[in-house]
């Protein structure tokens, strides 16, 4: 790809990285950000949240406010944002600030990576249906004349003049329009297999060569309305089927994108901010505090605390010191560090972790859509019973082979698979936008299919049953004065209890003077004597032997050490779902990798009462192995990098959008907010997709059960099959609609 | 019927111009973005006059 080169110039091209404080939730774009030839700069950003117009409205007035700013649009289908500005690279990141000011998340990402081939595809076919559409309609006036005209006698010589007319439409649009359908057909019979397109060819070929045929003659059986109606209708379905498979991707890709993030490297005594991919083995890295780790590598200095909950499901920071190994997604939540990026080994966990979940994807890439399966069956019997009918009709009954090959092509209209080529299509379309409107994101376009009729659901537990942040016990009994003595303390630190704190006393001043002890806790002297907060040790406060489950002690002179204790509260309607799962007869597991004394209360009170904790990656992936082995259509619904290789062996799987980057990739569905209802939505809709997509074959398969028999004896002509197959794709639509009904 | 071969021309063209006109619209990426277009409409942006003039 040429982008590559110019990214890589653009990137290392790049002024001096300014100061700016570092920030998990906002990394420095400016890698991203792309000088154009008039000395502008325009940076490209996926914005998550928007909702409405107004959202729309409010991020371009947001990003227009800023000093230079040039343009801003957001499109709103996309959800993507472009800024063109005059000045410094450096007002990326306050468009982003400011776009996190008023509540969106806003990731750079680089549109030459994100190949838009899919689009490109999608628009070709739109101008293919456009050219088809045009070409039918008008070929259909000049019919509606020639049937006027047969009833009324109109002259041969009229006739031929209009035939003449359509052969000049439609033959150039069939030749244009039906490119997709010759191509795929084409390399399919080269390859030695046939499928559903290869009819649709023959059909429309032959069709036009006999009409022409017949117009050059002068006779009268001209059926241009036929093939180029045909081609329409399928144009449709194919162009459904396409845009649901980019909308499909587009959420793929955004994903990835988001995993695009900027590493500051130490070259040479300065530093420089590049994309993480840039970075090369034993290059020296630097996280700031409160940054997350772009790389896997090997802590040179500095002492530290890592918030892994993303990778390991553990609520609480791992302390890290010089010589530890640290891995991309997780948070430094201390001090700043020095690391040394590791050589991309098959020894990483990351890799570790991908080869898990290629190994499990491959059992998904077997599966075949219903479509699929059944146009594999469909095709050889359409093509052997025209070429009998062909042959019976001449050779046994001794017709001449023009009549006997129209009757042939009208068996391969009739049977076209126009309804059959709609019957999915539509519906998932229909699903997928339902989805959509309730915060569902659908990421694979055979994932509705696989989430039908599931009988066993898989929960992971941190982040996923529960909010994946730990909230303060009994809040409200707690001494006022000790929560805002803590809370002033915990304004200084980024630990996850401390933020706890925080949410629960936000009025809470920040003190100056605080320290941090990594891994211990935080402390500040004062005229009376030092306050200290942090672990029971830390406070002076004698061990127990009891597991004290999540805690911070805060001492201060001349008082009582106050405990505040903390818990990863269960999201608020999980036991409803799990209730209701129940009720429909689903079974409902429950899989951690966190300890069994932080596991089990989780599953009394989600009401799950088969669960396993301490689970590895591997295991989670062995026993949803198990379950499939057993015949069981299971659906995994986890956050953590270490849920990706089981939500890639899972039937289905769903992750909520806080997940880590890579279980978002994996996942089949990404569901927004804080509730665990989607997983009902999820299946609920999916069944009814499934029941809509048979009755639609139904529909299909009973509509050629009537006609093909007819057409085979000959009294169907091809005007015929092309209107009964125009109502046949119409039921079938229409059928599909209901699902937007309720 | 000579008014066939003047009038079937003239609704050919006319209908090659929509055609044309749909291909236009398709190109210039007029429906990149349906969802935002039909929003925008709604927008009460009144950067252009920023000084409205006052109801009486």
């Amino acid at each position: 790809m040429a982008g590559t080169a110019a990214d890589t110039t653009i990137a290392l091209d790049r002024p001096k990285r300014r100061q700016w404080r570092g920030d998990p939730d906002r990394p420095d774009v400016t890698a991203y950000v792309i000088d154009l030839a008039d000395g502008r700069r325009t940076l490209h950003l996926m914005i998550e949240g928007i909702h409405c117009g107004g959202c729309v409205a409010k991020i371009e007035r947001a990003a227009k406010a800023l000093p230079g700013m040039v343009d801003a649009r957001v499109n709103m289908t996309t959800r993507r944002l472009t800024a063109t500005w005059d000045g410094a690279p450096s007002l990326g990141n306050e468009l982003v600030a400011a776009l996190g000011e008023i509540g969106f998340g806003a990731v750079p990402y680089d549109p030459e990576r994100l190949q838009q081939s899919d689009s490109q595809d999608e628009r070709s076919l739109l101008r293919a249906l456009a050219v088809a559409g045009f070409a039918a309609a008008n070929v259909m006036l000049l019919s509606v004349a020639i049937w006027a005209g047969h009833a009324q006698g109109m002259a041969e010589a009229t006739r031929t003049l209009l035939h003449w007319f359509s052969a000049l439409i439609a033959l150039p649009a069939l030749v244009y329009a039906g490119r997709p359908f010759y191509h795929s057909a084409w390399s399919a019979l080269r390859h030695g297999r046939t499928n559903m397109d290869v009819p649709i060819t023959l059909g429309v070929v032959l069709a036009a060569a006999i009409s022409l045929h017949e117009t050059i003659v002068g006779g009268p059986h001209a059926y241009f309305d036929s093939a180029i109606t045909l081609l329409f209708f399928l144009l449709i379905g194919r162009y459904l089927d396409r845009r649901a498979r980019r909308l499909a991707r587009a959420a793929a890709e955004r994903l990835l994108a988001l995993g695009a993030q900027s590493v500051t490297v130490l070259m040479g005594g300065e530093t420089r901010t590049v994309p993480a991919e840039q970075v090369a083995p034993g290059m020296t890295v630097l996280v700031a505090a409160g940054e997350r780790i772009g790389i896997d590598g090997t802590v040179e200095n500095g002492l530290s605390e890592l918030d892994t909950s993303l990778i390991t499901g553990e609520t609480l920071p791992r302390p890290v010191k010089a010589g530890d190994r640290v891995f991309a997604g997780t948070v430094n939540l201390g001090a700043p560090l020095r690391l040394t990026a590791d050589a991309v080994g098959d020894d990483t966990l990351l890799s570790e972790i991908v080869r898990l979940m290629e190994a499990a994807e491959q059992g998904k890439a077997r599966f075949v859509g219903i479509a699929d399966r059944i146009s594999r069956l469909y095709a050889p019997v359409v093509h052997l019973l025209a070429l009998g009918t062909f042959l019976g009709w001449w050779l046994i009954i001794g017709l001449a082979w023009q009549p006997a090959l129209l009757i042939a092509i009208s068996v391969l209209i009739v049977t076209c698979p126009c309804a059959l080529g709609l019957a999915v299509p539509v519906v998932q379309v229909i699903a997928t936008s339902r989805l959509m409107k309730r915060g569902i994101l659908v990421k694979s376009n055979s994932a509705l299919e696989r989430a039908a009729n599931i009988d066993t659901v898989v929960f992971d537990k941190t982040g996923t049953l529960t909010l994946g942040r730990p909230s303060l016990i009994d809040a409200d009994t707690a001494d006022p004065t000790a929560l805002a003595d803590a809370a002033s303390l915990a304004q200084s630190s980024r630990h996850p209890l401390a933020r706890a704190l925080v949410r629960e006393a936000p009025t809470a001043e920040p003190v100056d003077g605080v320290e941090e002890v990594p891994g211990q806790g935080l402390r500040r002297e004062t005229t009376d004597g030092e306050i200290r907060m942090g672990s029971r040790r830390f406070c002076g406060v004698a061990e127990d032997d009891r597991d004290p489950g999540m805690e911070l002690w805060l001492s201060r002179p001349g008082q009582a050490p106050v405990r505040f204790a903390f818990e990863d509260q269960v999201r608020s309607d999980a036991a409803d779902v799990i209730a209701t799962l129940k009720a429909q007869g689903i079974a409902v597991e429950l899989i951690s990798g966190d300890r069994t004394a932080a596991v089990e209360p989780v599953a009394r009170e989600a009401g799950i009462d088969q669960w396993q904790a301490a689970a590895t990656p591997a295991d989670k992936v062995a026993r949803l192995n198990a379950l499939t082995e057993a015949g069981r259509r299971v659906m995994m619904v986890g956050d953590g990098l270490n849920d990706a290789p089981a939500l890639a062996a899972a039937t289905v799987s769903l992750s909520p959008t806080s997940a880590s980057d890579i279980a978002q990739t994996a996942a089949d569905f990404v569901f927004q907010g804080e509730a665990l209802a989607p997983v009902l939505t999820v299946r609920q809709t999916a069944d009814r997709s499934a029941r809509l997509v048979t009755q639609n074959f139904a529909l299909a398969f009973g509509y050629n059960l009537i006609t093909v028999p007819i057409a085979v004896a000959g009294f169907v002509t091809p005007l015929i099959a092309a209107i009964a197959m125009s109502l046949s794709s119409i039921v079938v639509v229409m059928n599909a609609l209901r699902l937007s009904r309720r | 019927m000579e008014q066939l071969v003047i009038l079937i021309p003239i609704a050919l063209v006319l209908g090659l111009v929509g055609l044309g006109a749909f291909l236009w619209s398709l190109k210039s990426g007029q429906y990149d973005d349906l969802e935002g277009a039909a929003n925008r409409i709604l927008f009460d942006d009144d950067e252009d006059d920023p000084d409205p003039p006052k109801k009486r």
